[in-house]
């Protein structure tokens, strides 16, 4: 390890090459602009101004899968919409994650029934699953956290 | 009964031989099955422009004619609502359409093709509306399984996840 923090007045910062990219990678990780169910309201509120989520830089909702790093499943997936969700998933340019937002998209909810997917990890490969039926905007601020955690702490072996 | 509805009812009862039921103020006419065509255009005459709704109802096991259609007409000139009722068996369930009367028929008898699987002869695209293209069954006859997977918890959670189809990167 070289030289981690600012010593003196020389102007120069020495880290490693994981760190610089974890760090980018977390300060600029754009959600897409996607809601399936009443968890979407949720997710709006949390962007609003009495959450500010643009407070820890996650604000920026991309409207294309191409443009953003972070799905944020909010809302119950029905069994017509997976296809189109793997799609959108597909679309979206590698390194990405995937939040599960809410009871629905993680488990299947209240809709134990032949028309609901029993969890979105069965559609997509999820990050970090959110509890709350739907989650508060402060629950769903906490999951981005928790998911920042996970990628600064992932290790250059396991980039995609 | 609406003082403008009567004469309506009492000539439809006489031309298909059946006979109007009101409850709460809503008036119905069971309608034999192959003459509900001629029953539409005669009621669209008669100044129902509008077909608000149709859907049907399963009363699978209860009732031999298991499914009935439910046609909903509003006139807006009139101000007056009116219900046709028409049964349909349980054993390829099949009705004219009713397209060439109402043009909004042709969702509606989509829909019900999809969910209750009645088919509806004559109709111009009777394909799936609301399932997945190659869903097998039709979901709100009495008979079709609700789905039922077991729920994941602490104690099972192993069990499940064995059998359980997780997504690939």
């Amino acid at each position: 390890m070289g030289v981690e923090q600012k010593l003196g007045n020389m102007g120069v910062v020495t880290t490693t090459l994981e760190e610089v990219v974890n760090w980018s990678r977390n300060n600029a990780m754009w959600p897409m602009l996607f809601g399936l169910a009443c968890c979407a309201i949720e997710m709006m509120s949390a962007q609003a101004s009495h959450y500010d989520m643009s407070r820890f830089g996650m604000e920026l909702m991309r409207a294309s899968p191409r443009q953003s790093d972070l799905m944020i499943v909010a809302g119950r997936v029905t069994r017509k919409m997976a296809p189109v969700l793997r799609r959108l998933y597909d679309q979206m340019p590698d390194p990405k994650w995937v939040i599960s937002m809410g009871d629905c998209a993680s488990c299947g909810g209240v809709f134990n029934n032949y028309a609901v997917v029993q969890g979105v990890d069965e559609v997509v490969p999820v990050d970090v699953y959110v509890a709350g039926c739907p989650p508060r905007p402060e629950a769903l601020i906490h999951g981005v956290i928790t998911l920042y955690e996970k990628v600064r702490s992932e290790k250059i072996a396991h980039w995609k | 009964m609406e003082e403008k509805l009567a004469p309506i009812v009492q000539r439809l009862e006489q031309d298909y031989g059946t006979q109007a039921s009101e409850q709460s103020g809503e008036v119905s006419l069971v309608i034999p099955s192959e003459k509900i065509v001629a029953a539409c255009q005669q009621v669209r005459e008669l100044g129902f422009e509008q077909l608000s709704t149709m859907t049907a109802v399963d009363y699978w096991p209860h009732e031999d004619p298991r499914f009935h259609v439910l046609y909903q007409f509003t006139s807006l000139s009139l101000h007056l609502s009116l219900r046709f009722r028409v049964m349909v068996p349980g054993v390829n369930p099949s009705l004219p359409t009713v397209t060439s009367v109402y043009r909004n028929a042709d969702w509606r008898e989509r829909e019900l093709w999809d969910m209750f699987g009645i088919k509806f002869a004559g109709h111009p695209d009777l394909r799936r509306i609301l399932m997945p293209a190659d869903w097998e069954g039709h979901p709100l006859r009495k008979d079709y399984p609700l789905g039922y997977e077991e729920p994941q918890f602490t104690f099972n959670f192993d069990q499940i996840s064995l059998r359980k189809p997780y997504a690939k990167e």
